[in-house]
């Protein structure tokens, strides 16, 4: 079941044009300050990119950086929203389940689908970002890269903790995954479920900036998503990062638990 | 296989309110091939989906190929082809892409024999042509088709389609309507719902009419248009005919006279005897669609809850 939700979902050509228009983004970045040789001062604009001048290595990780507030949620919504009731509307959700595929079953291979589309994309964002880096700016290939706090980090380290972040920004993503699969059993059309996950994305960062919503900022979904630039002080800041995973664990449990309860005791009407 | 094949018991689905199906029991057994009429809104396709665990019984129990529904339907489902309400597939993928994801989506489908079910039922319903070829291209009738191969991709004991002719040509309905004699000569249980009375009466061993919810009919197609016992006669002389009769004759319209009397070769005797022209002879069976009109007019004045 898990092979059958891969293959249609990497065998539809709406998920490879997602992937590349994420990918636009990150590369004209690169080319306009390639270009125009204006990176922004450091603590301006998106994570990383006041030192990719001078650091290509880094730009995987200001890629992840620009496509994290936006782009990269709105894919993961799409193709979450997407998943039951794509299958509600285009009147194939019957036939699987008259197959019968299980409920259960469909629910956990569609998020199997999603997590794997999560990391594939997220992978490619950093390998696309590794490859424009290195090939428009300087590589530091002897010398070390200053990491965040100021101190060096070698080759490997930025490596190493260029990867960790891969992991954390493929399960930030999982929150908004899960908003929008919930959604998506609620309803019959796949736009609907994708605009709910945004609207909490949206509502969630706009609280974040409001000094009176302070009180439950932590438990905003959006609170902890930038803080794989933690991975880059030296050393590692782990505090914001757990609570990040604590948070994503539990909007993924209750959220995934009612689509859950929702999906397997409704009356399949579509 | 013998027995019963479905067998529901006091079904009933209320939404809110209304109750779109109100307690019918079906009863469709081994080698039966069951006409399930009734009007559009009368609860056809709620029933189908029911049967197939799709949605769930407020009241009342399923039974398909003697295990209940929901709860074997992982056993059972994978010996029963589906249509319902209309084809469905994915776009972008090919016909023969389609079949494969839906075999491998369940239990019970061979991925050894994958490719070859796939190629022999495409072949069976006419699409041997086509299978390669985005589902996004196919017309109406091919999408009917397909849905047709998806159900039988498994050589199902069981049957249950939901208007199977649609969006057919005349070439078409006759084609599938041969495919599904076959399949039944073959052994399998065929379930047909649907509201073209003429197509049923075609096909049908078995009928069960669905009027607002309720069973109003189930019966032997044999048994509903069986004789009346009475003959109707066409004749160029109806009141020469009329004479010879007297009171045998029960209605007369034209040149077309209903008479009592279940042996047409003893009234044709009576009036060539008597130099009547006899021009047409018939025993008088109703047909299915005034079966079903006199079922269903008996709670036509019901007015829905």
């Amino acid at each position: 079941m898990i092979a059958v939700e891969l293959r249609k979902l990497f065998r539809r050509p709406r998920t490879w044009i997602t992937i590349a228009l994420l990918n636009s983004l990150p590369v004209l970045v690169a080319v306009l300050l390639k270009v125009t040789d204006l990176a922004p001062r450091p603590g301006e604009g998106p994570a990383f990119l006041s030192a990719v001048l001078t650091n290509g290595t880094l730009f995987p990780l200001a890629a992840l950086a620009i496509v994290l507030p936006l782009f990269l949620p709105i894919a993961v919504a799409v193709v979450a929203g997407d998943s039951v009731a794509g299958e509600a509307q285009g009147g194939t959700l019957r036939y699987l389940l008259a197959r019968p595929a299980g409920r259960t079953r469909l629910l956990v291979a569609k998020l199997v689908a999603i997590v794997v589309f999560v990391l594939v994309t997220v992978v490619i964002v950093a390998a696309v970002g590794y490859v424009v880096g290195t090939a428009l700016f300087e590589v530091q290939s002897l010398g070390a890269t200053t990491a965040v706090s100021g101190t060096s980090l070698t080759p490997e380290q930025v490596a190493g903790r260029t990867l960790l972040s891969i992991g954390y920004v493929t399960i930030s993503m999982l929150g908004v995954a899960a908003f929008a699969m919930f959604f998506s059993t609620l309803t019959d059309s796949p736009q609907l479920a994708t605009l709910g996950a945004l609207a909490v994305l949206i509502g969630s960062s706009l609280l974040f900036t409001l000094d009176a919503a302070s009180d439950i900022a932590p438990y905003l979904p959006t609170r902890y998503w930038l803080s794989f630039v933690d991975f880059f002080r030296d050393p590692i800041q782990w505090r914001n990062v757990a609570r990040g995973l604590g948070l994503q664990a539990v909007y993924v449990v209750v959220l995934l638990g009612a689509a859950w309860a929702n999906f397997t005791t409704k009356d399949i009407t579509s | 296989m013998s027995g019963t094949v479905i067998a529901t018991h006091g079904l009933r689905k209320a939404y809110g309110a209304v109750r779109a199906v109100d307690g019918i029991d079906l009863d469709v057994r081994a080698g039966d091939i069951y006409g399930f009429l009734g009007a559009n809104g009368s609860g056809k396709t709620t029933t189908v989906r029911m049967l197939l665990g799709l949605v769930l019984p407020t009241a009342g129990t399923v039974e398909v190929l003697g295990r209940p529904i929901p709860k074997a339907a992982r056993e059972v489902l994978p010996g029963v082809g589906a249509l319902i309400e209309g084809p469905a597939a994915y776009g972008p993928l090919s016909g023969t892409a389609n079949l494969s994801l839906l075999d491998a989506a369940g239990p019970g489908g061979s991925r050894r024999t994958r490719k070859a079910r796939i190629a022999e039922v495409l072949e069976q319903v006419g699409l041997g042509g086509g299978g390669k070829r985005a589902v996004r291209g196919y017309s109406l009738g091919m999408r009917q088709r397909l849905g047709l191969a998806g159900a039988l991709l498994r050589r199902p004991d069981l049957l249950v389609l939901d208007e199977p002719t649609n969006g057919l040509d005349p070439q078409g309905i006759h084609e599938i309507r041969l495919l599904l004699l076959d399949l039944h000569r073959t052994g399998t249980t065929i379930f047909v719902s649907s509201h073209l009375l003429a197509e049923i009466e075609q096909l049908a061993t078995r009928v069960g009419v669905l009027d607002r919810g309720r069973m109003v009919l189930q019966d032997d197609l044999a048994t509903l248009t069986a004789p009346t016992g009475a003959t109707v006669v066409t004749t160029t002389d109806p009141a020469q005919a009329a004479r010879v009769l007297g009171d045998r004759v029960l209605t007369s319209d034209g040149e077309r006279l209903v008479v009592r009397g279940s042996d047409p070769a003893e009234v044709n005797t009576a009036l060539v005897g008597a130099g009547v022209p006899v021009t047409g002879l018939v025993l008088q069976r109703p047909t299915l669609e005034e079966v079903v009109l006199a079922a269903a007019t008996g709670s036509g004045d019901r007015v829905a809850a």
